[in-house]
């Protein structure tokens, strides 16, 4: 079923569907035929059946599987075996562009005036550059956000993705208290879903559909991931500013190049958020050094509401 | 001499006997039920519309639900203060406040937890907590101690009620029959037997000394909420002594209010008298110097240091945005009632009774401060927001739910003190008798 899930969600279903009728049609094909009555239509179907025999059944039998599940949430809460995730910023390459934003918001559907991914300008000191920086959560090695959570709604999988269960989340709302990189949102008062998304089955890896009361925060894209795909942002991205990765295999990418982790981090000095917590974070950083712009290019994208805010690391 | 006894106990016992509730009583108490519903009406809307009813958003995500709470976790200390710590070091005077420090200990918890439980966005996963609770959390720390300081409490508050019950039954005529039954079904296995009063009393020992480490333990797991995350403000080894002591200052201060109200109110001039009121003034004043000395720590010694990402706090707190309720919350909730105290004539019952109002309201800014303005300071600036996630001022439906929380709290005393001696009769009788015995 995974390996049929390349595409979208939509081909998801479309597959799943399929399989589906091709499973009940084989096991009892008597019942099959005998319990429906369906116009036939004519035009047959190859369908592959359990035993590994191509079959051929009538396309008015084929019947939609409503709200398929993915996987099991024991297994989202585990994480992909063997993986260890992480993200690579260049801060020479972003000029606060907001399409990873723009993307991520989209993907997510979450409120207008709220992200999970959000672009800072910095500047440490008076005299110092400033630059551009986009931060998610940190997806934390020692996360304080899981530390605090009374019931388990919030955890750290093996492969290093921080989640959220807002099926099980409590909304009391410590995790965002305890979270020194301000990552985490509320759903204050629920929003509009459009109907597809809201018959979905609730998955901690999509986070969709959303649930008012509960806090969400940027998940990595893990259901990207299973299909093989980089994150929304780090797709979005047309400066390759996310490069995304796996720790174990040493690869990251950001779609058009690709790097070894460590030596990436070895070349450009990379460095983590506020390593003095001893949060641990997965999210590298590489120094805003020979940019590819000006910072003043990315003023323009600077919201009303966000006159330039300088603030210290 | 015989006769002399018999007729204060007869006395006694006619003062202290529960009072129907006057004119005066009826109006406050319909005040209050109409500020419940209002609240109930605010809570309503905030479970249909979702927490964004409130004006909490993104970076303020605790607002005046938390420092209401721990305003009334803070209160609720004081039952263990003067019913156990009090009575462990042999205090006598302490007996007629007993009861007082008690009620309130145990409505304020009450009220503390259902607040706690209107801050939740999902508050039909409560049940979550016992399903899947994971003892590491803080919050799991507080659900255990709050629930244990309540039962004790409880306790606490039923054990010394029980010789009461015995004589509310005795004078049946004076209460309806239905107050009768509740006595009878509460108490009425008492028959003041040695042996009872040998259990009794070893009980209520027992529970004394079991209440002041919980106490103790309640509130500093409170401050631990805090105090366990990285935030400015929050980030204090300090934070566990500093909650303690000015919750002791504000259950106090509640107590002297309670005190002059039942003192002028119910006319019980001869049980709660100046000397009362002199000695709990020498209290406050303790605890009002205790809780100021960490105020210092808390606050002078980052100023000292004004590390950046300190910086931002203090200086809204001293001279910012927050300045007037910090300084009004030092000196009204600290600094003046030292100074009226200190005098003898500032510990006469109108002037406690004043004090103890300024303590109780400069304790709830205080709370409020210690929440919000450290939200206000993230690490990483404010950014990508609307600008009403900048600020944080209480919407309507949060000041209805919280006046609501207060209004339940002293409706819960109310309605006690309506049904219950609120001056401990037996004791007050038995105490008396000693000291005449103690004369002769």
């Amino acid at each position: 079923m995974k390996e049929n899930n390349k595409t979208s969600r939509r081909d998801f279903l479309v597959s799943g569907l399929l399989a589906g009728a091709a499973i009940t049609g084989c096991s009892k094909p008597n019942d099959f035929v005998q319990n429906q009555e369906v116009a036939l239509t004519g035009e047959k179907v190859k369908l592959l059946s359990v035993e590994g025999e191509v079959i051929e059944i009538d396309k008015a039998y084929l019947k939609p599987v409503p709200n398929l599940p993915t996987i099991t949430n024991e297994d989202e809460r585990r994480g992909i075996p063997g993986k260890k995730f992480v993200m690579v910023i260049d801060l020479s390459r972003c000029k606060n562009l907001k399409k990873c934003q723009i993307a991520c918001d989209k993907a997510h559907l979450i409120n207008p005036g709220q992200n999970w991914l959000k672009i800072y300008p910095m500047q440490d000191s008076e005299h110092t550059a400033p630059y551009w920086q986009p931060t998610n959560c940190m997806h934390c090695d020692e996360p304080p956000c899981v530390k605090v959570c009374p019931v388990d709604a919030t955890f750290k999988r093996q492969d290093g993705i921080v989640l959220i269960d807002n099926e099980r989340c409590i909304g009391c709302r410590f995790c965002m208290a305890a979270c020194p990189y301000s990552s985490r949102i509320f759903n204050w008062s629920g929003q509009d879903v459009p109907a597809d998304i809201a018959a979905l089955p609730y998955s901690c890896e999509t986070s969709l559909p959303p649930k008012m009361g509960t806090v969400s925060k940027c998940d990595f894209c893990p259901d990207m991931n299973r299909k093989g795909e980089l994150p929304h942002c780090v797709q979005a991205c047309p400066n390759g500013v996310f490069i995304y990765g796996d720790m174990n295999t040493d690869i990251v990418s950001n779609g058009s190049e690709t790097f070894r982790f460590s030596e990436l981090i070895k070349e450009k000095a990379g460095y983590r958020l506020m390593e003095d917590l001893g949060t641990k974070p997965s999210v590298y950083y590489l120094p805003p050094v020979n940019r590819n712009f000006p910072f003043e290019n990315g003023l323009e994208n600077q919201s009303a509401d966000d006159k330039l805010n300088t603030h210290k690391l | 001499m015989e006769n002399s006894i018999r007729l204060s106990e007869e006395q006694i016992t006619q003062d202290l006997l529960p009072q129907k509730f006057g004119k005066l009583g009826m109006i406050w108490v319909s005040i209050l039920i109409t500020i419940c519903l209002v609240g109930v009406y605010a809570y309503y809307r905030q479970i249909r519309y979702g927490l964004g009813v409130t004006a909490m958003r993104d970076y303020v995500s605790w607002g005046i639900y938390i420092s209401n709470f721990v305003f009334f976790v803070a209160i609720s200390l004081v039952g263990s203060l003067i019913t156990a710590i009090f009575r462990l070091s042999n205090v006598k005077w302490s007996t007629p406040l007993t009861r007082i420090a008690e009620i309130i200990a145990v409505s304020a918890i009450v009220f503390a937890s259902i607040i706690i439980i209107v801050d939740m966005g999902r508050p039909e996963r409560f049940t979550n907590l016992f399903l899947y609770g994971r003892l590491q959390s803080p919050i799991m720390w507080d659900v255990i101690v709050i629930g244990t300081y309540f039962f004790i409490s409880i306790l606490l508050l039923y054990f010394p009620l029980l010789p009461d019950l015995q004589i509310l039954i005795k004078n049946k005529d004076k209460s309806g029959p239905k107050l009768n039954w509740l006595y009878r079904f509460q108490g009425s296995f008492w028959k003041g037997t040695p042996e009872q009063l040998k259990i009794c009393n070893k009980a209520i020992n027992t529970l004394s000394i079991l209440i002041i480490p919980v106490a103790f333990t309640i509130h500093t797991v409170t401050s631990w909420l805090f105090a366990t995350t990285y935030r400015p403000g929050w980030d204090s080894t300090n934070f566990g002594a500093y909650f303690i002591s000015g919750a002791f200052l504000v259950g106090s201060g509640g107590v002297v209010v309670a005190m002059y109200v039942f003192h002028k109110f119910y006319h019980l001039e001869k049980y709660i008298t100046d000397l009362h009121f002199d000695r709990m003034g020498r209290i406050v004043v303790l605890l009002s110097f205790l809780y100021l000395y960490f105020n210092v720590n808390e606050y002078l010694v980052p100023a000292f240091k004004m590390k950046k990402s300190e910086e931002d706090h203090l200086a809204e707190l001293f001279s910012g945005d927050f300045s007037h309720m910090f300084w009004f919350a030092i000196f009204v909730g600290m600094i003046i009632p030292i100074i009226i105290l200190l005098f003898k004539k500032g510990r006469k019952p109108l002037p406690m009774f004043i004090v103890g109002c300024m303590i109780v309201v400069g304790a709830w800014f205080k709370r409020y401060l210690i929440v919000t303005p450290t939200l206000l300071h993230p690490f990483l600036p404010m950014q990508d927001i609307p600008a009403n996630f900048r600020h944080y001022f209480p919407s309507w439906e949060e000041w209805a739910i919280t006046s609501g929380s207060l209004a339940g709290a002293l409706l819960v005393i109310t309605f006690f003190v309506r049904i219950y001696p609120i001056v401990p009769i037996y004791e007050t009788i038995t105490e008396q008798l000693e000291s005449e015995s103690h004369e002769n």
